[in-house]
């Protein structure tokens, strides 16, 4: 199994992000490294959708840069940059499939178009990814035609096909049953095991991060920066970051009750926050 | 309200201070369909009396026997108005129910800059929004006319990336598909032209000469044109749609992190599809009608050798060729209209709804203007 080596997969440096007069964040200073799952966290709006589209060259930082393997994404020239887009794979929110397309020809379609395989390697390709997700024999299915947890599945395949280097995950669980967001879960730690691929994901599932996270980065919404970086159960213990705290304990600290001494009540204080 | 209601309301109601504590003590029904519930403001108005804030609001509901909303509202109501006064709010006496809903409802603090600024505007900013707003969509018009005319010189030189049987399928939804339609339209285009020159021609003696106005009339302007909006409405419309479909479920998120060029291959095959397909469709257009012009013709006592005979005579192929120049640059104009606007989609239902819209109404804009050129250019080079 390859192990994490210390090298930088992705530098992120100074970056600040906008849509247009409205600044998402600041100054963002973070590492992944080689082979690590790193999870992208915060509340809801805070910018992590927004980071994973600047990772990923969708969007254009207002300042700052990022680095793959030392070389400068965001200034890159066309034809640079598009050879290292081919090194992603983006699995996005709700699939992203093309709709027109069956899923064996939204997988076939990156194979076919940036590489010489012959069809009968990339159908053979795209069985074994849909596969690898679970879909075997829904290969002449629409998108339209199946479930929407299935969909997302199968937007992993495609995101598979070229063997990325790293690969994005864009709220992989939300919307799923928590059996299915498990499975993926396990799925993600075998992509890394056997491949040795980087992990991205953008969640804010707690049980998600627990479980599959070597380190987060936590996007404060209160200050517009970076509110805490490293392994989350370390973060757990240790962050001087209330929202942080609050967050990975599921808000069960420093909010408490004191006209309702019931137990119970959904908005009763928890017991053993763990508290630095 | 009636003396009833305020007797009720009364009933419902009692304030008293004790000390530095003000009572409130809440009687019968409490519901929203209960007629004459006191409002929060008599608690206000109880709260400046005396000229001396109490220290302590006390809410005694014993004596209520229904409640839903509306009570916890009035709570709630009341609640605020100690946190302004800073006037100690005794939950410890109301009944659990009521008690958690309104600690649950006080429990988060009320944010005051998430909502966004709806502030009313003076003109002179509203304007000046309007036309910062106005410059950001031309630059997006050329920016993406920029992009396309990108794309046109590599599929020139056959370095284009998209898919042929995109083409193809785009050319039978935008084509064959749409004959029907443009058949009826243009059969009745050729007998309504038909018609009206039955009207001025026939007390001169000249019924003949419908079939030059017929003629002149489809292959100069009616062909393009008719063919051209319906196409707006169509195709255009349906261009708009599918892209900005594709836009809310990020499908051009996903083309664009393989670096691959939306433009290239969902524009351009729709660019070529519609370019190809609005000139023949014209073609048969100017046919049809003819053919419309003619049936009206023969009812009225011409024959059908005869307005064949006038047709050939009156339509050269100078005339032709006006039209089919023109239908050329609408298909360019429909199918760049609608693509603009589903590119430019916002991330909602609503924004395709809009783009649809939009794709039609420039669409059908750009082409009359586009004709009212072409009119003039032609007519400078007599043609």
């Amino acid at each position: 199994m390859p192990e994490i080596t210390s090298s930088p997969h992705i530098s992120v440096r100074n970056l600040t992000m906008a849509y247009g007069d409205f600044i998402v964040m600041r100054d963002l200073n973070f590492d992944i490294k080689h082979g690590e799952i790193f999870i992208i966290m915060g509340g809801s709006g805070c910018g992590k959708s927004t980071l994973l589209r600047h990772l990923t060259g969708l969007m254009v930082p207002e300042a700052g840069s990022i680095y793959y393997d030392d070389l400068d994404f965001t200034k890159a020239e066309e034809e640079l940059r598009n050879q290292m887009l081919h090194k992603f794979g983006v699995m996005f929110q709700g699939g992203a499939l093309w709709s027109s397309m069956t899923l064996a020809e939204n997988v076939a379609f990156p194979l076919e178009e940036f590489t010489d395989l012959p069809p009968e390697a990339i159908r053979e390709t795209v069985e074994l990814k849909l596969a690898l997700v679970g879909l075997r024999g829904f290969e002449e299915f629409y998108p339209a035609e199946i479930s929407g947890g299935m969909c997302k599945r199968a937007s992993l395949a495609r995101a598979m096909a070229l063997d990325p280097e790293v690969l994005f995950f864009d709220e992989p669980s939300a919307g799923l049953d928590p059996v299915s967001a498990n499975r993926l879960d396990e799925l993600i730690l075998e992509l890394r095991e056997t491949l040795g691929t980087t992990i991205v994901v953008v969640t804010h599932e707690l049980a998600s991060i627990f479980a599959i996270a070597d380190r987060a980065i936590y996007l404060d919404v209160a200050t517009r920066t970076m509110g805490g970086l490293g392994n989350p159960k370390t973060l757990r213990a240790n962050t001087d970051n209330e929202g942080l705290r609050l967050f990975l304990n599921r808000g069960m600290v420093g909010i408490s009750s004191p006209h309702d001494p019931a137990t119970g009540a959904p908005f009763v204080v928890s017991s053993n926050p763990r508290r630095s | 309200m009636n003396p009833d209601e305020r007797a009720s309301a009364i009933e419902a109601l009692a304030i008293t201070r004790e000390g530095g504590t003000l009572h409130v003590r809440l009687k019968g029904k409490w519901t929203l369909l209960t007629p004459g519930r006191p409002s929060p403001s008599v608690v206000q108005a109880e709260f400046s009396r005396e000229g001396q804030l109490p220290s302590a609001m006390r809410i005694d509901m014993t004596g209520v026997t229904e409640y839903d909303t509306a009570l916890i509202t009035f709570l709630l109501k009341c609640h605020d108005l100690s946190m302004t006064t800073k006037t100690h709010f005794d939950f410890d006496s109301l009944p659990e129910g009521p008690r958690k809903l309104l600690v649950l409802a006080t429990g988060v603090r009320v944010v005051e800059d998430v909502r966004p600024h709806v502030a009313r505007l003076d003109p002179i900013t509203r304007l000046g929004w309007w036309a910062k707003g106005m410059a950001d969509e031309i630059i997006s018009i050329f920016q993406f006319l920029g992009d396309c005319t990108i794309a046109l010189w590599k599929l020139l030189r056959g370095k284009a990336r998209f898919r042929w049987s995109d083409v193809w399928l785009e050319i039978q939804h935008c084509g064959v598909d749409a004959l029907p339609i443009v058949t009826l339209i243009a059969f009745l285009m050729g007998l309504i032209l038909a018609y009206v020159g039955a009207v001025t021609l026939r007390p001169y003696g000249g019924l003949i000469f419908i079939a030059n106005l017929v003629g002149l009339a489809m292959v100069r302007e009616m062909a393009a044109m008719m063919t051209g909006v319906i196409m707006s409405g169509r195709t255009g419309a349906a261009f708009a749609a599918q892209l900005g479909t594709m836009k809310v479920s990020e499908e051009i998120s996903a083309l664009r992190v393989m670096g691959l060029s939306p433009v290239e291959y969902l524009v351009l095959p729709r660019m070529i599809a519609l370019f190809l397909m609005l000139p023949l469709l014209t073609l048969y257009a100017n046919f049809v009608g003819m053919f419309g012009g003619l049936v009206i013709g023969m009812t009225m006592g011409l024959s059908s050798s005869q307005f064949i005979h006038q047709l050939t005579g009156a339509v050269d192929l100078t005339n032709f060729s006006v039209g089919m120049i023109k239908s050329f640059f609408f298909g360019l104009i429909v199918a760049a209209t609608g693509c603009l606007r589903g590119m430019q989609c916002g991330n909602s239902s609503a924004a395709v709804g809009l783009a649809t819209t939009s794709a039609v109404v420039s669409g059908i804009t750009c082409m009359v203007v586009a004709d009212a050129i072409f009119a003039v250019i032609f007519n400078t080079l007599r043609m």
